[in-house]
């Protein structure tokens, strides 16, 4: 099952590998650092909300959050074979990586369409 | 049956010496292989922490204020510190990689490497540009 989607998967993982490159880096340095260690005054909430329910931005973080997860998702799974030397069970750790950037990107996609 | 035992018995395929699991240790291009591999773990942790700040913008300004206020955590602030680093690391990997995997021909000839790592090089300043125009001047 997992083979012949495989071109699929490895798309979902270029995606995800660009988007986070791209757009991480500047992301973590400012909702994770600069705003929480007050350096710069942090946007409010009115301003976030208004700029989420924005169908750009609610694109734009579907974007964000989906590609990525299948980036990990895809990456991982081979870190996992070549740290643990795996020859068996490589269809289980496929369908849980795959299956959990999946479940993240049904409550992002849910998340987004009943915000408002 | 361990495999000592099967080979004691005759039936068993080729020995395979077993590998430990730290075989990525000992070697500088195995080592930098593995943290650019490990570098999606850290991916996939932002990934994870900005659907939490959707979810919560979503939930009203309580649930905001609750998620701004544990991002201020020294916990927080240290992980998304390791983060910014392992993710900075996998831009530049990932950037360094494009050129190898997108080719672009102009004119029936090929575009330089450099040229087109440099264009990506200078997306991701626009981009992280833009991104900060709009949190930061609002």
């Amino acid at each position: 099952m997992v083979r012949g989607i495989t071109p699929f998967l490895w798309t979902l993982f270029g995606a995800g590998g660009m988007v986070s490159a791209l757009l991480f880096p500047i992301h973590i340095l400012l909702i994770g650092l600069v705003f929480p260690l007050g350096w710069v005054d942090a946007p409010d909430y009115d301003f976030l909300h208004g700029l989420a329910i924005h169908p750009i931005t609610r694109l734009y973080l579907l974007a964000l959050i989906s590609f990525p997860l299948f980036h990990w998702a895809h990456r991982f799974r081979y870190t996992v074979y070549d740290v643990f030397q795996m020859t068996g069970g490589r269809q289980l750790i496929a369908f849980l990586c795959y299956g959990a950037a999946l479940v993240g990107t049904v409550i992002t996609i849910h998340t987004l369409l009943t915000i408002g | 049956m361990s495999e000592v035992e099967q080979r004691l018995a005759g039936g068993a395929g080729p020995y395979h010496r077993p590998i430990s699991l730290w075989w990525w240790l000992g070697n500088r291009a195995y080592l930098k292989f593995i943290i650019r591999e490990l570098t999606s773990v850290f991916v996939g942790i932002f990934a994870v922490l900005s659907l939490w700040q959707v979810t919560a913008l979503s939930e009203g300004p309580e649930a905001y204020a609750a998620f701004v206020d544990r991002l201020a955590t020294p916990g927080f602030v240290f992980l998304n510190g390791a983060v910014l680093l392992f993710v900075l690391y996998h831009t530049i990997t990932w950037l360094n990689l494009v050129p190898t995997i997108v080719v672009v021909r102009l004119g029936g000839r090929r575009v330089p490497d450099g040229i087109i790592a440099a264009a990506h090089y200078g997306l991701w300043v626009v981009l992280s540009a833009a991104v900060a125009g709009i949190l930061l001047v609002r």
